[in-house]
């Protein structure tokens, strides 16, 4: 146990067209950590396609970054589409 | 017997077998070695005791008593009990816990294989469900047969203790008696001699990839879970199964 590593846990739900975060397990492999999730996160019928990522594989943004990454973002509306009028046959946008 | 007696004696054994191993895993609620584990366990725990209903509610509707699942699991005493010996073994280490899965996954998933194709529709029904749990059950009992065999030297020392120590109960597995003989006959339940050869050639198969050894086929076997005649530890698995029933009975607010 103590040796297990820890992955990251994606779920595509019935409807879902992108995998989704859902948390974390601890295994001692790539098909534990499958078994684990799938015995964790998708007891209630939630999903139809699991991913496991090592954690120790995911490059993470700092907490001191965050000025500096999302900011500037904050005040540009232009780069939000809600200034265009969208035909109804686009639908989901 | 008649051949619905027959029946019912068969389907009790499904029945008790999912019921007191489904107990047993329970016991692990709270106290298994990883988080994820216990999730598992429970998992497999808990669709054991959904089988059981399964089959008791059929036995129930069989014997037209007025019994009903509840009655049958939570009424009756040790000798009435079916289950297969190895089901009631104490969960042990984790080794012996996952060793005693592993022999009883081997045997469930063909027994149910064969049931998926029953002459009896009800049954072939109950099956064709239960297989697609404990074709689960045995792929994540025998992943953990091999990891902890092949995996480091304590722990391979735990995984053969736990598979010397409950292969007495596996004859009991695979040896047929009149009852399964019948059942088979009557093309309700697996091929008897298939099942024993199904059985013994994937448990070898999975030992041999976890590095460990099996005892011998005609190693002495403890029988007599199929007739009633129990180890001392199914009083005790009953006794803390059957308490609310007994004390508060059809105990309806709590």
């Amino acid at each position: 146990m103590a040796e297990w590593s820890l992955y990251e846990v994606f779920v595509r739900s019935k409807h879902g067209l992108n995998h989704k975060h859902v948390g974390s397990v601890h295994a001692s492999d790539p098909a534990m950590a499958l078994e684990n999730a799938r015995d964790l996160y998708t007891r209630r019928n939630e999903g139809v396609s699991l991913w496991v990522v090592p954690s120790s594989a995911i490059t993470a943004s700092t907490g001191d970054e965050k000025e500096v990454l999302f900011d500037p973002s904050e005040d540009k509306v232009y780069r939000h589409a809600s200034f265009y009028k969208l035909p109804d046959e686009v639908g989901h946008m | 017997m008649t051949d619905k007696e027959i029946l019912q004696s068969y389907l009790l054994r499904l029945a008790d077998s999912d019921m007191i191993l489904g107990q047993r895993l329970c016991e692990l609620c709270g106290k298994a070695p990883a988080l994820e584990e216990e999730m598992a366990l429970m998992n497999v725990a808990l669709d054991l005791v959904g089988q059981a209903r399964n089959w008791y509610e059929y036995v129930a509707e069989l014997e037209g008593k007025g019994r009903d699942a509840d009655q049958l699991a939570f009424l009756r005493d040790a000798h009435d009990y079916r289950n297969l010996l190895i089901t009631e073994q104490p969960n042990g280490d984790y080794a012996v816990t996952m060793a005693r899965q592993f022999f009883y996954d081997v045997w469930h998933y063909f027994t149910l294989k064969g049931l998926v194709n029953s002459s009896d529709e009800r049954v072939a029904g109950i099956a064709a469900k239960a297989l697609k749990e404990v074709t689960y059950h045995l792929r994540r009992s025998s992943e953990w047969v091999k990891r902890l065999g092949d995996g480091t030297e304590e722990s391979h020392r735990r995984m053969q203790d736990g598979i010397d120590l409950l292969w007495r109960f596996t004859g009991e597995l695979i040896q047929a008696d009149d009852v399964d003989q019948q059942i088979a006959a009557a093309g309700i339940g697996p091929d008897t001699a298939q099942l024993t050869n199904d059985w013994r050639g994937l448990v070898k198969e999975v030992l041999q990839e976890a590095t460990l050894t099996p005892q011998p086929d005609d190693a002495w076997m403890y029988l007599g879970g199929k007739r009633g005649e129990h180890t001392e530890h199914l009083g005790f698995i009953l006794a803390e199964m059957q308490f609310l029933q007994r004390a508060y009975p059809d105990a309806k607010v709590w």
